[in-house]
């Protein structure tokens, strides 16, 4: 029987392993350092918040993966023997492989900051990590203060996470508006202002220069290069991003650029090794989306599509539409298809805000066809089908706003934005568009 | 802030000491004209009883219910013994020793309690609402800015099955144990209410009166926490509006008046089976007897479970029952939502609870079946099995045991919802409608999911919420209640809770949206 090993029980690896169960027979074994079982890594915040259990982050209980010949190993992969496909373990004991599917996610990266490496500086990103939280930044006596560094999503995430424990966050962002290499800048200001709200000390366009030491070699204090201010501090956040983590091919002739190189079958170089997830990187980007993809639904398609190659259906991985979402305190945000933080040469732009801001939707069209290119929601929620039958079927924004009803995912009897919107967008544009009553049936001839 | 909280809880447990210490205050007299009431009202022809009653209990003074109570029910009970050795059946008094021993005590405490019922009522009740409005109403500015604060709920003793949770628990089985089977013990607590009670239907407080009554507060006091915590979500408003006011209206107030113009007491929300002694003859025969508001509510009643529920569920699931009227529901929803998170999720305790949930509706029509067959055919028993045994077994195992004590008691430890996950016989019956004929369902929003697990986590019936929506399926279970937290808590807007056409409500999802739709072609063409 054919012996598919997969290094890394994430998203990505445990995906490809459910599905390659499902379409076949083969004898599957899944590979970690991390962790006995499968959690979900979007999840760790809530488990320092205590919105949960570190087992509620376990999305199948621990009998599943005997019940499906899932075999776990529990061990760190120092080398890939892929002439004689053998993987050599720290632990030092072996495994053989018919196929490998490297699916390592990513680290935290760091940018060689003097003081990186001092006790009570880390990421987030592993259970360790959130094991480490535990130790250096329990409650508010043992952390007076925390500072983060790097304005990205797993930054504000962690500024919510110590914020929940009434611990004082200064959170440095390099860029001159929160995430603005992503957002545009309405979007960014909304969530400087939700930052702020919720008594986080932002501190823009302000960069680490180095974090100082006490005498027991933990943090004291940091830095900031701008202005060579000292910030007192027990924790030091690092998130300014994340690369993929590709150590264990750096002793092999699997090829690399930052990630795992693959095609578009997410094959490496090396037969029968394949790559995917945060950690894989293709020869060429698709559309327009990057050629890492660092999020927990591209590593879910690639597992569904790696299954089915490796189950000789060889399927292509085609991503359909993008789309993502995340949560800045209580912020809800997501989006479907593309909108830029700058505006490219042919795009147009509707932009509106909820009084209250807190809620906003930023439309991102064609200038000349006004084919809808995507959307931004903050603060409403959107059926992801119906933009994605939107972008399939290329509507325009004028049909998109008429049938807005039919796009709302918020709770019943919340209370609904689309006349105003409508009614903003017609102003501006000089148009007249009405919008249309919900419609059930429109809603599910989408499937 | 925080001392404002501190001072609230400080009121609260003092109220609550005080409430649970009244128990052991005041006496116990019996006055001989007591006795000829008590003797008179129930027809007692027992010779023996009235002896013993008179020689070791009256004009005697005792210092607390548990002697009065073992007094006066061994008393009975040998009486009792006596006459059924020697047939005297017409002599053998047939009430529960303990309501028996209520009754007369209810008429014999004496002290500083039935002396000043409202002094009383403010040193308990109102100490205690004030104390937990103080410790609830500031949350407005501590839990911070409208949203989903569920912060150290995994980390606090209360609700993490701590020592607090379990103190909680060991006083709530307690309470339960009292007020089902011990009446007598806490004649102190319905004097305080007998005002109460006398303004609206005329009558003392009995200790059911003194269950509501407090039903009613706890669920007031616990509904301003839930407008609270979740003042950015309009579901949750409406629907804790919507329980508060059926539990306040219909199962409190409206049966009281009823009682006020001599006619039956009866809660029109209340729906067979869960109401499960709508049919039994004691409530047939009262109805019929009550003339035309009488044959309405037998109308009514017959309608209601028939028609208006599956009719409901149809449009609307059962959440228009379970979380928006059910007094149950309305309890849990609002003392027990602190719990919700404490429900089991496992494959076993689903399949547990499909065996004993169907287990105990098959009980409730097979006694109904019972009941109904010895009433119009006038026997005593079926197959050789007396109504009344089965009656008995089902008013004590479900109807206490099952729907008080454990159903509400073992909220700190399992959650708040196991009396409507695993015993109620009504919610057994709306789900069975819900799971094959509705129009309800929790819509997956595409490939949205981040299997970060917060909808399972709150899903207060135990449903595994993600293992649906990271597969992008929408979620059709016909023990969902229709809550909407696991809506609420989603961090990424996956989940709503919507009625529509019964045409794509459960949707095939072999791939996620969001991979491409030649793979979605694909898998259809295979
Ligand atoms: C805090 C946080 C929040 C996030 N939130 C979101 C979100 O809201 N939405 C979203 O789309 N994405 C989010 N992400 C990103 C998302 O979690 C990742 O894209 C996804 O988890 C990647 O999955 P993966 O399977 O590729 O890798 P991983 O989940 O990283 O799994 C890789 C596994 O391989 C193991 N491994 C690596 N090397 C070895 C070795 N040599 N030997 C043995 N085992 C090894 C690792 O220990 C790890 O367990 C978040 C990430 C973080 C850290
Ligand atoms: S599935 Fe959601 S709506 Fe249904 S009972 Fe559970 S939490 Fe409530
Ligand atoms: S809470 Fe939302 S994102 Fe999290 S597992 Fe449930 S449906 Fe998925």
């Amino acid at each position: 029987m054919e012996h598919i090993v997969i290094i890394g029980n994430g998203i990505s690896g445990v995906t490809a392993a459910r599905h390659i169960r499902k379409l076949s027979d083969k004898k599957i074994t899944i590979v970690s350092a991390e962790s006995d079982y499968f959690f979900s890594r979007t999840a760790l915040m809530y488990v320092y918040m205590g919105h949960m259990k570190f087992k509620h982050t376990q999305p199948y209980e621990n009998w599943f993966w005997k019940k499906n010949r899932i075999e776990l190993k529990k061990g760190f992969v120092k080398k890939i023997d892929s002439e004689n496909k053998l993987l050599l373990f720290a632990e030092d004991d072996s495994l053989s492989y018919d196929k490998l599917i490297i699916a390592t996610g990513s680290k935290p990266n760091k940018f060689g900051w003097p003081g990186q490496d001092l006790k009570g500086v880390q990421g987030l990103y592993s259970k360790q990590d959130l094991e480490n939280l535990e130790v250096y930044a329990p409650n508010n006596q043992v952390c007076k203060h925390a500072v983060i560094v790097g304005g990205g999503l797993i930054g504000i995430e962690l500024a919510e996470m110590l914020h929940s424990r009434h611990i004082p966050v200064t959170f440095l962002v390099r860029e001159t508006s929160f995430w603005d290499g992503v957002l545009p800048k309405e979007e960014s200001d909304m969530i400087n202002k939700e930052i702020l709200r919720n008594g986080i000390d932002l501190r823009l366009s302000s960069n680490l220069k180095e974090i100082i030491s006490d005498e027991n070699g933990q943090a004291k204090s940091i830095i900031i290069e701008e202005t060579g201010e000292e910030i007192p501090c027990n924790l030091v956040g690092l998130t300014a991003g994340v690369s993929p983590n590709i150590d264990i091919t750096k002793t092999s002739t699997i090829e690399t650029g930052r990630g795992i190189k693959v095609n578009r079958f997410l094959e490496t170089n090396i037969p029968d090794i394949y790559a995917i997830g945060d950690c894989a990187e293709q020869h060429e980007a698709i559309g327009n989306r990057n050629p890492i993809e660092a999020v927990w639904y591209t590593g879910r398609m690639m597992g569904e599509t790696v299954a089915q190659t490796i189950c000789g259906n060889k399927m292509a991985y085609n991503p359909g539409h993008w789309f993502n979402s995340a949560k800045f305190f209580d912020i809800e945000y997501q989006t479907y298809g593309w909108v830029w933080a700058q505006p490219k040469e042919n795009e147009a732009r509707f932009y509106w805000e909820h009084k209250s801001g807190k809620k906003c939707i930023h439309l991102n069209y064609d200038k000349n066809t006004k084919e809808l290119i995507g959307i931004n929601n903050f603060g409403i929620r959107m059926r992801h089908e119906f933009f994605d039958k939107m972008l399939n079927e290329k509507q325009t924004v004028t049909y998109v706003l008429e049938h807005l009803a039919d796009a709302n995912f918020d709770p019943e009897f919340y209370k609904l934005h689309e006349k105003e919107i409508v009614a903003k967008f017609n102003l501006e544009n000089n148009t007249n568009i009405q919008l249309r009553k919900k419609s059930w049936k429109r809603i599910f001839q989408t499937s | 802030m925080k001392n404002i909280q501190n001072l609230g809880l400080g009121l609260f447990l003092i109220g609550l000491t005080i409430f649970t210490s009244l128990i052991f205050l005041g006496k116990y007299e019996v006055t001989p004209q007591v006795l000829d009431e008590i003797i008179s009202n129930k027809s007692i022809k027992s010779e023996h009883l009235i002896n013993d009653l008179k020689t070791n209990v009256v004009g005697k003074e005792f210092s607390n219910p548990f002697l009065f109570s073992s007094e006066i029910t061994s008393a009975l009970e040998i009486a009792n013994e006596t006459h059924k050795q020697n047939s005297e059946w017409g002599k053998v008094i047939w009430d529960k020793p303990h309501s028996f021993s209520y009754e007369i005590a209810k008429k014999s405490g004496t002290g500083i309690i039935k002396e000043h019922k409202g002094l009383f009522w403010w040193l308990t009740f109102g100490l205690g609402i004030l104390g937990a409005l103080l410790y609830i109403i500031p949350n407005v500015i501590t839990l911070g800015p409208p949203g989903i604060k569920n912060n150290g709920i995994w980390l606090h003793a209360a609700t993490n099955r701590g020592w607090i949770g379990w103190f909680a628990f060991v006083f709530l089985v307690g309470f339960y144990i009292l007020l089902y089977f011990r009446p007598d013990y806490i004649v102190n607590w319905t004097y305080i209410v007998d005002p109460i009670s006398e303004s609206l239907s005329g009558n003392l407080a009995s200790q059911w009166f003194l269950y509501g009554f407090l039903y009613c507060t706890v669920m007031t006091v616990m509904a301003v926490r839930m407008y609270i915590k979740y003042r950015h979500n309009k579901y949750q408003i409406l629907r804790t509006t919507s329980v508060l006011f059926f539990q306040i209206v219909f199962a409190f107030l409206i049966p009281e008046i009823l009682v006020r113009f001599e006619k039956p007491w009866y809660d029109f929300k209340n729906a067979f089976p869960l109401d499960y002694d709508f049919f039994f003859s004691w409530n047939l025969d009262q109805l019929i007897a009550s003339g035309g508001l009488g044959i309405f509510i037998l109308v009514w009643g017959i309608v209601l479970t028939l028609v208006i529920v599956p009719v409901m569920v149809y449009f609307f699931g059962k959440r228009w029952y379970c979380s928006w009227v059910c007094g149950c529901g309305g309890l849990a929803e609002t003392l027990g939502d602190p719990y919700r998170q404490l429900s089991d999720k496992s494959l076993f305790a689903w399949k547990f609870e499909r065996w004993i949930v169907h287990g105990v509706l098959v009980f409730a029509l097979v006694m109904t079946g019972f009941t109904l067959y010895t009433y119009f055919q006038g026997a005593e028993a079926v197959l050789g099995i007396k109504t009344q045994t089965i009656q008995d077994i089902y008013g004590f195992l479900i109807g206490a045991i099952f729907a008080g004590v454990i159903g509400t008691g073992f909220y700190p430890i399992f959650g708040n919802r196991v009396w409507c996950r695993f015993g109620c016989p009504l919610a057994a019956y709306l789900g069975i409608v819900q799971r094959f004929k509705s129009r309800f369902r929790i819509t997956t929003n595409g490939g949205q999911c981040i299997s970060c697990g917060n909808c399972s986590t709150y899903c207060e019936m135990g449903i595994d919420v993600r293992a649906y929506a990271q597969k992008g399926e929408n979620i059709i279970r016909s023990s969902c209640v229709g809550c909407g937290i696991c809506a609420a808590v989603c961090p990424r807007g996956v989940l709503k809770l919507e009625n529509g056409p019964e045409d794509g409500r459960i949707n095939p999802t072999e791939i996620l949206l969001g991979n491409d739709v030649d793979l979605l072609d694909f898998l259809k063409q295979k």
